[in-house]
């Protein structure tokens, strides 16, 4: 058994257990931190950005005027944002079986993963998981592709190059991996592949392995995930929450036992309480709005707003803000509102209650009736005739170098009666801010990240008793800035083990026992031989195995595979077969070759009883055919 | 085809029984344990289901189940047609006195409406039961108000005493756990359910039980074809023990729905034209959402202007129901609702008292859909005189309600109720008479959404049933289909009466632990790739110890259980007629063998033997006689089929044309 990290990323990890010849990646999360390098892309036209200075190194030698743009200081890549891929060459892509989703925010790679590559398998996520992460991967595409830029910058990329360079810029790892934002077909395409699971929900993998989701507490559908045979269990534990938030409380006890404890996703804020940072954004909040200037919330559009809308629903009538507008734009902004009212089965107790009543279940629906909270798909449209200030405005993405948000950063930086509160932890605000130095607003940093803390994970692991831990090499050391604080790092007997990106690990397991089904009719034979009293109760007996092999599975899973993509796969494997052969194997296992009909079977009854029908109602009149209602949405 | 249904049920008897307790249902687990024979498991299963007919909202579905140990309830219905005791399943059956909670392992509803859902507070409070109730999100939020609902008219209304009271209701709620689709829920150790979408009403499912290898499928109602507003029942193919259908359309292959639809809006069209009203009293949750889904997009197609009015109250707030569950609807409301919600109408606007007055064209739904009481019966009342008006029944009424009546083409109607004269005498000051003619057009038209026998037989393909058995049906017509299902799946089929119980023998699998070692050494032995086709025989030491199953290496039993190894020896003499000396005679034997036995290891050992694969052969003679030879054959337990075949064929004798090399 074995474990292959293709993500470095503590919280968007991409990780591939090898398990009983089954291949199962573990989420794929795609690193966005990428995109401060990169200048900002300004939905209208921003002098400021355009007359920025191109880079020259020092000495003269280099010029990369077109690509690198200097700002405060700084160095940008001038190029559409790209984003760090998790590891393509550890493994080929086109072996994984399955792919399962812990969360929305850890499956923003799929489309990278699953499309051009050869995969064949089957991606399972909660229903929530996957509508929310369509929103999210819809939004993503959108900010890239409403603002296109024709330069693509490649230079700085070469190595020799990049060692010159300056800043953060030079230090940037694995910069030839970096890839564009993906295309909304790709998108489409990789969700197709997307089956939904329930909590709980026992899923067999060829029957070897079963993978099970269990409520992790920290999203709408998140989920932490059981792998597990007749004798051995893997946990992969990823962005959990203890905190008592919107969604169904984490599922703790399903985890005991287990072989293997993967953890993933803890709080990227270890030393952030969430509650007195949303404390801290309530005040900051009104402060400004009093003092009239405006609140930018960078954010992204699902998950923790809902949140902060409803602690800001029960703020605003205390603090008198009653009529200050509240500004929730992104392009999904209307699908998310909505989106979060119908998942009662995911929420949290009290909130399934409320719909019981029938209410909906989050106050933000009251906000919107009440026209407290308007909602906009862009600053361009309705919002720039309706918008009053000062104002509170929600927006994406919170990197602030794509979306909406670029916009408003224009706008208001330079009154320091406004104020940005960042409240998502994924990104440091210092450098989302530095493309816009100087600055006179205010920046507020309250970054609220509700998953477990170093605290809670040693109680939860003193609780399940796994047998052995891996987790990312981050959190076997105090964080760096924090080197002293020897309570920010897991601590455990034995050791956990880390991993970094490009690892692959042996997990340490000893397998000692398969469980088989013994046929009913064997049953006699063992009765009869018990009779022979040999001191104890001990026979021997032919029990009946059967055993699947699994490409034959690939085959009836996917009828379309052909014989060369069969040796392909072999070859990869290590296996040099030749397609006869291939043929041979299949036919002896049952599967015959076929082409596929290109026209639907039409046998003569068909035939005849179009004809009779058409016959009988040739001379319907044609109010009669308005009557009806075609169910293919024809319209006559 | 209603009209027959509804005459069967009132003939019915209303005997009613359930099932059995426990112990009279061996466990699986208590043979295990017991170390003693492992032969068939009993499953018990005993169906009280009163036989109802195409409606929906009558009938009483109660089924106890007895799987492995286990006794779940499925369904706790009521009937509609009775005002007394028989209104409720028979409890008694299960015990005669205390409460249930020992004799049920859990309870579980398949959906809200009362047939399977109105006994609950009964049983749970009234008779006593505490454990665990399953049922959907949506159901768990519906079936409360129906029951309070349902309430309120037997007990404010009817004035009945010995009713259970709201705060039995909600006491009774909260001993529901909800469930979710596909997830598998623990009941205890060995109990595991599991809901599959049954697209009969909002939250309607099907639930499979499973106990170790052995499971049982309830379909509860279902619908196999999608409609305006919910999906179709889809089950994977998990081969249950048995597979518990309802049977409603039994053989009934029904008109396409576009037909009905068609029928149903050109009637609509035509009344609406003729300037005349159309009431259409419809329950609040089910056909109600989808009717007006239908009359919604017609109207928008046809660019209609006369109103469409929604009843107030419960229908109202039944549409908010639809909007938060939206995840329980039909794949393309689901991907529309963010646009447009479907439950949100455009032309369809609440309804209230006065506008019953209005001049003019209009269709009104309203509750409740049997015009036994409330809005309907009063709208009922004021448009039954002109005969351009138009009363569509989309449902199922029973006897005795003004709705059965009018179905059953009575033209005047007597108000026996006190309530009602004052009701009319408000609505029509200064007229005091107690009977009402009826003048408007009567249509009945079934909306109801059960699978027909094509979707039963569907359902049959999906899930593979090893067992299949038929109820909430007609008996006649589940006959057929009975008839069907065995000749087409050559599976049994059972269609038990109330109080009846149907046992079905399964053949369970028993699950064995297989030391890895042993495994690996028998599939190198069998080549490189198995054929998954052909079982495969493989040799091991079984070994039962602690409630566990273990397969293991000969070897590895014996050193586990500190036990020698006795090795049993079968020996025989053959006696053989043969005049050459006695290690002649052996390499003969040797020619002999090696000739027949092509394929064997035969050795011919200097000591004096012969060896075929591990049985031993050795040649002696005695002085006085030494033509008479006699073979000593010796083989193990393990060689028992060569061993055999040995002796019989050497006692032939050898062949003469033998050279002794």
């Amino acid at each position: 058994m074995k474990l292959y990290c293709l993500s470095g990323h503590p919280t968007l990890p991409c990780n591939v257990l090898k398990f009983k010849s089954t291949t199962i990646m573990l989420d794929c999360g795609l690193d966005t931190t990428s995109v401060l390098q990169f200048l900002p892309l300004p939905l209208v036209h921003s002098p400021r950005l355009s007359k920025l200075p191109g880079w020259v190194s020092k000495d003269g030698t280099i010029n990369l005027e077109k690509e690198l743009k200097e700002c405060a200081g700084r160095v940008f890549v001038d190029s559409q944002p790209e984003f760090c891929l998790p590891e393509k060459e550890l493994l080929d892509l086109s072996t994984i079986d399955v792919i399962l989703i812990s969360n929305y925010h850890c499956m923003m790679a799929l489309p990278y993963i699953t499309e051009h590559t050869g995969f064949t398998g089957t991606v399972y996520a909660t229903e929530p998981t996957l509508q929310i992460g369509r929103l999210l991967m819809e939004e993503l595409v959108n900010f890239m592709e409403r603002v296109p830029k024709a330069q693509s910058a490649t230079c700085w990329k070469y190595k020799e190059i990049q060692r010159l360079l300056p800043g953060p810029l030079k230090d940037a790892v694995e910069v030839s991996t970096w890839k564009r934002c993906y295309s909304m077909q790709d998108v489409n395409s990789a969700l197709s592949k997307v089956q939904l699971v329930g909590y709980s929900q026992k899923v067999e993998l060829f029957g070897a392995v079963q993978v099970t989701p269990l409520s992790s507490g920290y999203s709408l559908g998140s989920s932490n995930w059981i792998i597990q045979s007749h004798y051995e269990k893997v946990s992969y534990v990823s962005g959990s929450s203890l905190l008592t938030t919107h969604p169904q409380p984490m599922d703790q006890s399903s985890l005991k036992n287990s072989d293997v404890l993967i953890l993933t996703g803890l709080t990227q804020m270890p030393t952030a309480n969430p509650d007195g940072m949303l404390g801290d954004f309530c005040s900051n909040l009104a402060m400004t709005i009093r003092a009239g200037g405006n609140v930018l919330v960078p954010c992204y559009s699902s998950g923790v707003i809902y949140d902060l809308l409803e602690c800001l629903y029960q703020f605003i009538e205390n603090a008198n803000l009653g009529s200050t507008p509240f500004y929730f734009i992104s392009p999904v902004a209307n699908s998310s509102l909505e989106f979060s009212q119908i998942f009662a089965e995911w929420l949290c107790h009290n909130k399934q209650s409320k719909v019981y009543l029938p209410e909906p279940p989050f106050p933000h629906a009251e906000l919107i009736q009440t026209n407290k909270l308007k909602h906009y798909p862009s600053i361009h449209g309705d919002f720039s005739s309706e918008f009053r200030q000062p104002c509170v405005v929600f927006t994406g993405h919170p990197s602030l170098r794509f979306g909406d948000v670029v916009h408003f950063m224009e706008l208001w930086g330079k009154s320091s009666l406004n104020t940005i509160i960042f409240t998502e932890p994924d990104f440091s605000y210092l450098d989302a801010l530095a493309p816009y130095q100087p600055l006179a607003m205010k920046c507020v940093y309250c970054p609220i990240d509700t998953r477990l803390n170093f605290h809670q994970v040693s109680k939860l692991l003193k609780e399940v008793q796994p047998l052995h831990v891996v987790c990312p090499e981050q959190y076997t050391q105090p964080p760096p800035a924090q080197s002293h604080r020897s309570d920010l790092m897991l601590e455990l007997q034995p050791p956990p083990m880390p991993y970094r990106r490009c690892s692959v690990l042996g997990l340490p397991f000893r397998r000692r026992w398969e469980r088989i089904q013994l046929l009913p009719d064997v049953g006699p034979v063992a009765t009869h031989l018990s009779d022979l009293q040999w001191g104890k109760k001990i026979f021997t007996q032919p029990p009946i195995v059967q055993v699947l092999p699994l490409k034959k599975m690939r085959v009836r899973k996917n009828p379309r595979t052909t014989r060369g993509d069969l040796v392909n796969n072999l070859q990869r494997a290590g296996t040099k077969v030749t397609k006869p052969t291939i043929s041979n194997t299949l036919r002896r296992q049952g599967l015959k070759s076929c082409s596929a009909r290109r026209v639907t079977l039409r046998k003569p009854v068909h035939v005849q009883a179009r004809l009779k029908f058409a016959r009988e109602h040739l001379d319907d009149p044609e109010e009669d055919w308005e009557n009806v209602i075609w169910s293919d949405e024809t319209k006559i | 085809m209603a009209r027959e249904v509804r005459c069967k049920t009132v003939e019915e008897p209303s005997l009613v029984a359930l099932a059995k307790t426990h112990a009279a249902t061996p466990s699986f687990k208590n043979k295990t344990a017991s170390g003693s024979h492992l032969s068939n498991v009993h499953l018990c299963i005993s169906s009280s289901c009163f036989l109802s007919g195409a409606g929906q909202d009558v009938g009483r579905s109660c089924i106890l189940v007895s799987i492995g140990g286990k006794n779940i309830m499925l369904d706790c219905g009521m009937h509609m047609g009775f005002n007394d005791d028989r209104r409720f399943p028979d409890f008694s059956y299960i015990t005669q006195q205390g409460r249930l909670t020992e004799f049920l392992d859990c309870v579980i509803i398949s959906h809200f409406h009362l047939d399977h859902c109105g006994a609950l507070p009964y049983m749970s409070e009234m008779v006593g039961y505490d454990g665990p109730i399953y049922m959907t999100h949506p159901t768990k939020a519906i079936c409360p108000i129906l029951l309070e609902d349902f309430r309120k008219i037997t007990v404010d209304k009817k004035g009945e005493t010995n009713f259970f009271t709201s705060q039995m209701i909600k006491d009774c709620m909260k001993k529901v756990v909800p469930l979710n689709l596909h997830q598998t829920v623990q009941v205890d150790d060995e109990l595991e359910i599991k809901a599959y979408y049954a697209g009969h009403v909002l939250g309607a499912a099907m639930v499979q039980i499973k106990v170790g290898s052995e499971s049982v499928v309830y379909t509860g109602d279902y619908n196999m074809t999608p409609d305006r507003h919910l999906g179709a029942a889809w089950i994977d193919k998990c081969r249950p023990d048995i597979l518990i259908s309802e049977s409603t359309y039994a053989t009934t292959i029904r008109d396409s729905k576009r037909c009905r639809e068609r029928d149903f809006l050109k009637k609509v069209h035509e009344t609406v034209e003729r300037g005349g009203k159309v009431l259409i009293p419809v329950f609040a949750l089910g056909r109600a959402q989808e009717l007006c889904i239908l009359l919604e997009t017609f109207w928008e197609r046809m660019n209609m202007k006369a109103p469409i009015y929604f009843s107030t109250g419960l229908t109202e707030k039944a549409n908010h129901y639809y909007k938060l569950f939206i995840t329980w609807t039909n794949q393309k409301i689901r991907k529309t609702f963010v646009q447009r919600n479907m439950f949100e109408f455009k032309h369809i606007k609440a309804f209230d008292r006065s506008y019953a007055d209005n001049p003019g064209p209009m269709v009104v739904f309203a509750t409740p859909g049997m015009l036994h009481a409330g809005q309907s019966l009063q709208i009922f009342k004021k448009w039954a005189g002109n005969e351009k008006n138009m009363i569509i029944m989309p449902g199922y009424c029973v006897q005795g309600t003004i709705g059965h009546k009018i179905l059953n083409g009575q033209k005047k109607l007597e108000m026996e109720n006190r309530q009602t004269v004052i009701e009319i005498e408000r609505c029509e000051p200064g007229c005091c008479h107690l009977s009402l003619e009826v003048k408007l057009q009567v249509e009945y038209m079934s909306f109801s959404a059960h699978a027909d026998a094509k979707g039963i037989m569907q359902l049959i393909r999906m899930a593979e049933p090893r067992n299949m058995l038929l109820v909430h049906g007609e008996a006649k017509k589940m006959e057929f289909l009975k008839d069907k299902i065995e000749q087409e799946f050559t599976i049994n089929c059972f269609m038990p009466a109330n109080g009846e119980t149907t046992t079905v023998i399964t053949n369970p699998s028993v699950p064995v632990d297989i030391s890895l070692n042993l495994l690996k050494r028998e599939m190198a032995l069998g080549g490189p790739l198995p054929d998954p086709k052909k079982p495969r025989t493989m040799h091991g030491t079984l070994i039962m110890k602690d409630n566990s199953l273990r397969l293991v290496s000969p070897e590895q039993a014996l050193k586990e259980l500190g036990l020698n190894e006795h090795q049993l020896r079968f020996t025989c003499r053959v006696q053989l007629q043969d005049p050459h000396s006695d290690p002649d005679t052996l390499s003969r034997i040797y020619t002999h063998l090696k000739s027949v036995l092509k394929g064997y290891t035969i050795q011919h050992l200097p000591d004096g033997t012969v060896m075929v694969e591990s049985i031993v052969i050795k040649v002696s003679s005695s002085a006085e006689e030494p033509n008479t030879k006699v073979l000593l054959l010796s083989w193990s337990y393990q060689d028992e089929d060569l061993g055999s075949f040995l002796s019989t064929l050497l006692k032939k004798g050898l062949p003469s044309g033998l050279s002794s090399m």
